[in-house]
């Protein structure tokens, strides 16, 4: 079922990150599942410890099903220090989950990520592909809120 | 292409992006549609300006009008005034009291400045070679491949005096000697995009706002060392970056820049992008190496440094962004030229990046060899909502912290180090006086902590030992002799670790001992933080006299800990207390205060540090 993603690719360990990040692009729940790191260790003859210990040494890999946002709260120094640690907070609030959980509505999945480079506008977040810049625990809410997810 | 009476220089870095600059630019076309002037006006995307503080801004020429914080309720006053009726909006013009600044050149921001690397992020649009090559894109190639030989290429880069900018400062040139000399074939270049520091994007930047030019001088030094294949590694959490340099390389092969026998010369090329996943380690060569590989980014021991055995064994030179494109201006302009600026050791400039507590955050290029106040000072404006500057962090988390004893420092790789900071990859976090330097040493160690690889072990039980350590003096565990435990772990771990991070993690630490030691000791003796950031080391407590015992905070309080009546006025139960703060801020008389150190209550039975990190976890 991921031929169709895997014969996009030659056959070589170097293709690894690539094939994982395009299986995980276009999983509905955005994680690898289990199969696919079976077919991925056939196709390319690498073990499927390797790629487990690929997996999780990066962080943008989940191994866990997740929702249809993930909101990626940067952690880096600057954010830091504009406040990052209570939008967790309010992030945590309002979705009513903890750090790498998802919402039982399957929309939401918290994490936090390294720096995102906006730094200048910190404190930041992306959510998918979109960052967000200059937050506050209003802005949260309501970015949170326009997304469908007032609890 | 018809002629346009107006250009509209839209910013579209990352920064301005997320303040709305793409609504900005919708909201713009429609109303032009209405108004029948769309034929008459120009918008151009570019890349970052560098004042991020003020996004989304925008240029206006000709008469080069800069507009700040311009939002979508704006527009319509905007276009009417300015676009219909030549008038410039002096409302959305930068002003500082009575004083108002039209054109960039006016504004303080810029007046320190000089764009190098920078010089056309913000003026062209990134996605088209047009433009690029309209402001003398590729020239630089040209004149390299028809006119100098490679080793004349790299003397030029040696007279220069470039240095790696990705952190550790390693003459450009000799780096590009080394590939070179090395015996194998065939030979590569890495543009590191992989960027250095937390609070450090000028790499983003430039891949996103001038690709071409980062292009260009991957492609001269490849010329350089006998290489016909370069790669650009790009972290996973800059899609942009990826999909403009993704277009620069399929532009310019279409323009046959790229490709077999270029400029009708022998020299071929062809280059690559490729991707991380979120890995801070990373940005070290070796890891992103490995990374390149498909394997886990775990740093080697070196030697062999990359220029022997690299991308699949092979001799390998791996350049920064920024150094990469500093190359093509000292080809064009010379190396003298290049060399005029900055210090004896550190030549030209360095692009930073201000952020913290510090007015005008964003992008900043300068000559080297400027301190550290006419930095944050001069160009960044100073501290926000006139507080005090305590200290600056310089090159993240592997870097150290200066106090307002150093601000006359002499920004340059010598000065910083011999103070116990780092230049690294030009990322300066300004702190205010509201910071306590015993939490900021533990957050950056927190941040190295997490992202260290797992491979040797002092960087992985060594880091988590003095972390545990900083955690117990936060919340008053501290002990007499932790500061010199600290000390000398911290040494033991840069002598011992394999890579640039584990190298470098202690710093913050050992620094903040170094420039702050009696916060710690105040920490650790008198069981206080004198800034009440560490939880545990202060407390909220209700003046009686000012209590009118309205019950508000009795009433709003989580845990319910503040008992009392309108007769006896109330009182918080320190030992139950969250510190969360919410009683102060719903007080209507402000009776009640944030009080650094233990409370008198808890002092005499200091019990169990209180539970309100359940909060977090």
């Amino acid at each position: 079922m991921y031929d169709e993603i895997l014969k996009k690719y030659e056959p070589k360990k170097e293709n690894l990150i690539y094939i994982l990040h395009e299986i995980q692009d276009n999983h509905p729940e955005q994680y690898i599942p289990e199969d696919a790191v079976m077919e991925v260790s056939r196709y390319l003859s690498i073990p499927s410890n390797h790629i487990y210990g690929v997996m999780t040494f990066y962080t943008m890999f989940s191994t866990k099903p997740r929702g249809k946002y993930i909101i990626r709260l940067c952690e880096s120094p600057p954010c830091f220090l504009r406040g990052s640690e209570n939008l967790l907070r309010k992030l945590r609030e309002l979705l009513n989950i903890k750090l790498g959980e998802t919402t039982p509505d399957k929309k939401f999945t918290l994490e936090l990520c390294a720096c995102l480079g906006v730094c200048g506008n910190a404190p930041v977040m992306m959510i998918n592909e979109d960052v967000y810049g200059d937050l506050n625990e209003e802005k949260v809410e309501a970015i949170i809120e326009k997304l469908g997810g007032q609890q | 292409m018809t002629l346009k009476r107006t250009d509209i220089l839209l910013c579209c870095g990352s920064g301005c992006v997320s303040a709305g600059a793409l609504k900005v630019k919708k909201k713009l076309l429609e109303l032009f549609e209405q108004k029948d002037i769309t034929s008459e006006i120009n918008i151009i995307e570019t890349g970052c300006m560098g004042p991020c503080d003020y996004g989304p801004v925008m240029m206006v020429y000709p008469e080069g009008v800069f507009y700040k914080t311009v939002g979508v309720d704006d527009l319509e006053e905007l276009v009417e005034e300015h676009f219909l009726k030549g008038r410039p909006l002096k409302r959305l013009m930068l002003q500082e009291e009575e004083r108002i600044f039209a054109t960039k050149k006016d504004i303080p921001f810029y007046q320190k400045q000089v764009k190098v690397a920078l010089e056309h992020c913000g003026y062209i649009d990134p996605e088209s070679i047009e433009e690029y090559i309209a402001v003398g894109g590729y020239e630089a190639l040209g004149k390299v491949l028809t006119e100098m030989d490679p080793q004349k290429t790299i003397e030029t880069i040696k007279e220069s005096g470039l240095r790696g900018r990705g952190g550790g400062g390693f003459p450009t040139a000799t780096k590009w000697a080394f590939t070179r000399k090395a015996s194998g074939s065939p030979k590569y270049v890495i543009c590191n995009g992989d960027e250095g520091d937390p609070g450090a994007f000028m790499d983003r930047s430039i891949l996103e706002g001038d690709p071409h030019r980062v292009l260009e001088g991957m492609m001269i030094a490849a010329y350089s060392i006998g290489a016909n294949k370069g790669y650009f590694y790009i972290r996973a959490e800059y899609p942009l970056a990826i999909k403009r340099i993704k277009n620069a390389i399929e532009k310019a092969c279409e323009y046959g820049l790229i490709g077999e026998n270029i400029f009708g010369t022998d020299f071929s090329f062809d280059a690559e992008v490729r991707t991380g996943a979120g890995a801070f380690v990373c940005g070290e060569e070796t890891a992103l190496i490995a990374s390149i590989h498909g394997e886990r980014g775990q740093p080697n021991a070196k030697p062999p440094y990359p220029s022997d055995s690299g991308v699949w064994q092979k001799p390998t030179l791996v350049n920064n962004v920024e150094t990469l494109a500093n190359v093509r201006t000292i080809i064009l302009k010379g190396a003298d030229w290049f060399a005029k600026m900055g210090t004896e050791a550190s030549k030209g400039t360095k692009v930073f990046a201000l952020t913290g507590d510090v007015k005008n955050t964003g992008l900043v290029e300068v000559p080297m060899g400027i301190t550290l106040r006419e930095l944050i000072f001069d160009v960044g404006g100073g501290i926000v909502d006139g507080k005090k500057f305590k200290a600056v962090q310089l090159g993240g988390p592997s870097g150290g912290c200066l106090t307002a004893d150093h601000l006359d420092t002499s920004i340059d790789y010598e000065s910083l180090t011999e103070k116990g900071a780092m230049m690294g990859s030009g990322g300066i976090i300004v702190m205010d006086d509201a910071n306590c330097m015993v939490n900021v040493a533990k957050f950056f160690l927190e941040f190295s902590l997490e992202e260290s690889c797992g491979k040797c072990t002092p960087c992985r039980v060594g880091l988590k030992q003095m972390y545990s350590m900083l955690e117990r003096i936060t919340s008053g565990e501290g002990k007499p002799g932790d500061i010199e435990e600290l000390e000398s772990l911290g040494n033991s771990i840069k002598a011992l670790s394999l890579c640039g991070l584990g190298q470098t993690a202690p710093n913050p630490v050992l620094s903040t001992i170094r420039y702050f030691r009696n916060e710690y000791i105040s920490h650790i003796e008198d069981k206080s933080c004198n800034t009440k950031v560490c939880l545990d080391l202060m407390h909220f407590l209700i003046d009686k006299d000012k209590c009118i015992g309205c019950s508000l905070c009795s009433r709003k309080c989580p845990v319910s800990c503040i008992p009392g009546s309108r007769e006896e006025k109330y009182e918080i139960i320190q030992e139950e207390c969250v510190k969360c703060g919410t009683c102060m801020e719903v007080c209507p008389v402000n009776a009640i205060s944030k009080l650094p150190g233990i409370s008198e209550e808890l002092r005499s039975e200091k019990t169990e540090p209180s539970d309100y990190r359940s909060l977090y976890t």
